[in-house]
């Protein structure tokens, strides 16, 4: 096929541009797996990755939590491309820095929200293919989290699963923390407790059934007293 | 090449097509050359030790037998590459000059390896943006604030630090190995490997590429970077030889 | 045909490709062909001991994959070929499990024909001709293992039908990280204890460093002078499953009932057939 020509419509297609017997073709993405899981409630927000960095079959490193905080009251969770991860985190980083400067104060969660989705829309053409999840404390104190596209699309809710187990784990925070289609419902409001039990439980099921899913998790939970880390282990085959 | 941007024989193709429809048969996207192949380092006790063996091969041909693959960047940091060697010698030139350049201020500051380690993922970074990559994997040894760093860094800007890292097959061969080593003496006595241990299982691991790796070679070089403040070294090529007393039992 | 007045028809046998084209017009269109269970897999095997004390030792992982889930935390890769052949199976699954039932079978009437034990070399050119003919569209890597009067036998069967015979063999996706421990470790007359260790180290190394790997260790070993192989299911639990904190039963009553309606079962004949069970 390498030279070969096609007649088609009478008019000669060149066949081979880019394409035939070619060793390399160059891809800018990879997938280097990683899972969030983010869950706000009255008072906190708590935000969690496994610590697995992957390629292909191959475990890269057994501990690369996926958690960048931001600000005393946001956590971003990013995963996916981790070049892109890695390249967009620092813009964020370089971005907050002149905020400060510029305002004298930290950038709220909201105010994060909007910038993040800003700076993934302007790539469009060219895309971080990164799942973002932030969580953070709003004005009142309470928890949120923001989840996106790879290109900008944000979502305000109070729980997100995302990254290579979301599919997975959202019917499951759906039905846990959402609480969806249940006649009798837990009427008590979510406490920190019940949110960790639910983070660590989610995680160690997708351990089970996702490759890319293991080694262990790095919990943060945001309080107004700050923000508090937790390391658990998950199955490492 | 013509003011089109097209290669010579594609004239005729790139102009009988209606204009939007052209196909322009230059990308930026290259196939790696000469190639080395996979890099092995790990930490022990008493700092780090890289290892690469010294073939660089043209496709399947093994064309130059004697090349280093690592490269003493200063006293606490030493790099090894992966991949293309023309664009592995582009960087070199590059980073000995930033390392004239902060040699001549003279300020007892000098490049850390993380701070090259950071340097050389964005370099990466952006020529992936422009779809003109680096065709490497770079594995960077070194002290950063007297601990050990070991980092990795692949043609996308791809990132990490862990106590042991292997490219390419070495990925998948000789990282079994060791981290089992590592894993049983942190088991049996609480300890990381000694040096003499850590040579051992470096050796091991080569042998293991001799034998399975079809782009790996006999001749190889041992890097160690060593934690007590004594400056790093690339050991002189060494040969291995290789067990081939089973070749008798495949009939 | 217009051959088939002067050749006798041949039935075809094997693979049907009447759909081929219109699969592949479906791919193009955006319908992808449905994903196989592939067994990802670590499988190995060796041979251990010399003359009549010479012997196999067969390993295998236990998790199946579909893409990037778990497809079954705990299959059998290692199938039964006849009483003292074995065959470790890689690829898509029920490739593995087909060729190796079907081989199985064949043996099985050719030992009644000749009213001996088939050696393992027949197994082997029987597997590979099987392969060959169906040009590697049998996605099935094997490590055929065995004793017979000849001794023990290790052959590594791929995909397309070539195969090698040889002391040690690893397949699948955690052939690399088993090999890193069998060229390290593999010694000519080994014990058969350490020869399971070499096999277990070697199955351990795929389930930790391969994704496709993972769950439990399954070892049989086959002897020259047993006339039963020792099948050790789960020898090692590798990857132990993470236990859950909360409690997950929902209380009765959490699905709403929307209707309910009651159809009364109306007996309108009844009949007794009664089953001849007298063997005359």
């Amino acid at each position: 096929m390498a030279l070969s020509m096609m007649e088609s419509n009478n008019r000669l297609i060149y066949n081979d541009a880019g394409q035939g017997p070619v060793q390399h073709q160059f891809s800018p993405y990879t997938d280097n797996g990683g899972s969030i899981v983010a869950i706000g409630g009255p008072g906190f927000a708590i935000i969690a990755s496994d610590t697995r960095l992957t390629s292909g079959f191959a475990i890269y490193t057994r501990e690369q939590g996926k958690l960048h905080s931001l600000t005393n009251a946001a956590v971003l969770g990013a995963s996916g491309c981790w070049c892109d991860v890695l390249s967009l985190t620092r813009l964020i980083q370089a971005r907050m820095k002149l905020y400060k400067h510029e305002h004298q104060k930290d950038m709220s969660a909201a105010a994060l929200a909007q910038m993040l989705s800003t700076m993934l829309y302007g790539r469009r053409f060219f895309p971080y293919y990164v799942s973002n999840v932030i969580a953070g404390l709003d004005e009142e104190g309470n928890g949120v989290v923001y989840s996106y596209d790879p290109v900008g699309h944000c979502d305000k809710n109070m729980y997100h699963a995302g990254g290579s187990s979301g599919a997975l784990l959202q019917p499951l925070l759906d039905s846990q923390i959402g609480l969806k289609n249940m006649a009798i419902k837990p009427t008590a409001p979510l406490t920190v407790e019940k949110a960790l039990q639910i983070t660590k439980d989610v995680f160690t099921s997708a351990a089970e059934r996702d490759i890319k899913c293991g080694d262990g998790v790095i919990i943060r939970i945001i309080t107004k007293d700050g923000i508090r880390e937790e390391t658990f282990k998950l199955r490492f085959d | 090449m013509n003011s089109e941007g097209g290669v010579r024989s594609f004239d005729s193709f790139a102009t009988s097509l209606p204009k939007g429809e052209r196909r322009n048969p230059i990308t930026h996207t290259q196939a790696p050359v000469t190639t080395g192949t996979s890099i092995i380092a790990f930490e022990y006790d008493g700092g780090i030790l890289m290892a690469a063996d010294m073939l660089g091969s043209y496709g399947s041909l093994a064309r130059y037998r004697s090349v280093p693959r690592l490269l003493k960047v200063n006293d606490k940091t030493v790099i090894g590459c992966m991949g293309d060697y023309a664009d592995f010698q582009y960087l070199q030139a590059i980073i000995e000059q930033m390392e004239v350049d902060e040699a001549c201020k003279d300020d007892g500051f000098q490049t850390t390896a993380r701070s090259l380690h950071s340097w050389l993922t964005r370099v990466l970074y952006n020529k992936r943006c422009k779809f003109d990559p680096l065709w490497t994997t770079f594995v960077v040894a070194g002290l950063d604030q007297d601990k050990p760093f070991l980092g990795f860094v692949d043609k996308l800007g791809t990132a990490y630090t862990d106590p042991i890292i292997t490219t390419g097959y070495a990925s998948m061969l000789a990282t079994p190995l060791i981290r089992k080593a590592v894993e049983d003496k942190l088991k049996d006595k609480n300890e990381k490997l000694t040096l003499a241990e850590a040579r051992k299982v470096i050796e091991d691991s080569l042998t293991l590429m001799y034998y399975r790796d079809a782009r790996a070679s006999n001749k190889y070089q041992i890097a160690i970077i060593p934690s007590n403040g004594e400056a790093s070294i690339i050991e002189e090529p060494k040969t291995l030889l290789g067990d081939w007393s089973v070749a008798h039992l495949i009939k | 045909m217009s051959s088939s007045a002067l050749v006798p028809q041949v039935p075809s046998g094997g693979f049907n490709f009447s759909n081929y084209q219109r699969n592949v017009s479906l791919c193009a269109s955006g319908f992808p062909a449905p994903k196989t269970t592939k067994t990802g897999t670590t499988i190995v095997g060796c041979i251990f001991g010399s003359r009549e004390d010479i012997g196999v030792c067969l390993g295998a992982d236990t998790r199946a994959t579909s893409g990037n889930i778990v497809a079954d935390k705990n299959c059998e890769k290692i199938h039964r070929i006849a009483e003292r052949i074995y065959c470790c199976g890689a690829g898509t699954a029920a490739d593995t499990e087909f060729t190796t039932k079907k081989i199985e079978s064949q043996l099985e009437l050719l030992k009644l024909n000749l009213g001996r034990e088939v050696p393992v070399v027949v197994a082997n050119r029987l597997i590979k001709q099987l392969l060959f003919r169906h040009q590697g569209h049998i996605s099935a890597a094997l490590v055929l293992g065995g004793v017979d009067n000849n001794g023990a036998h290790i052959y590594c069967i791929y995909p397309h039908g070539s195969t090698d015979r040889l002391p040690y063999a690893t397949m699948g996706s955690g052939s690399l990280a088993a090999m890193s421990v069998f060229e390290g470790g593999w010694k000519d007359n080994m014990t058969e204890a350490e020869a399971t260790k070499l096999v277990r180290d070697a199955i351990a190394a795929g389930i930790t460093n391969d994704l496709g790997s993972g769950s439990n260790v399954d070892i049989n070993i086959i002897r020259k002078n047993l006339p039963k192989p020792v099948i050790m299911r789960n020898m090692e639990i590798i990857g132990v499953k993470g236990e859950r904190m909360g409690d997950y039963t929902y209380p009765k009553g959490t699905t709403k009932v929307l209707k309910t309606e009651v159809i009364p079962i109306k007996v309108e004949d009844e009949v007794v057939e009664r089953m001849d069970t007298d063997q005359d």
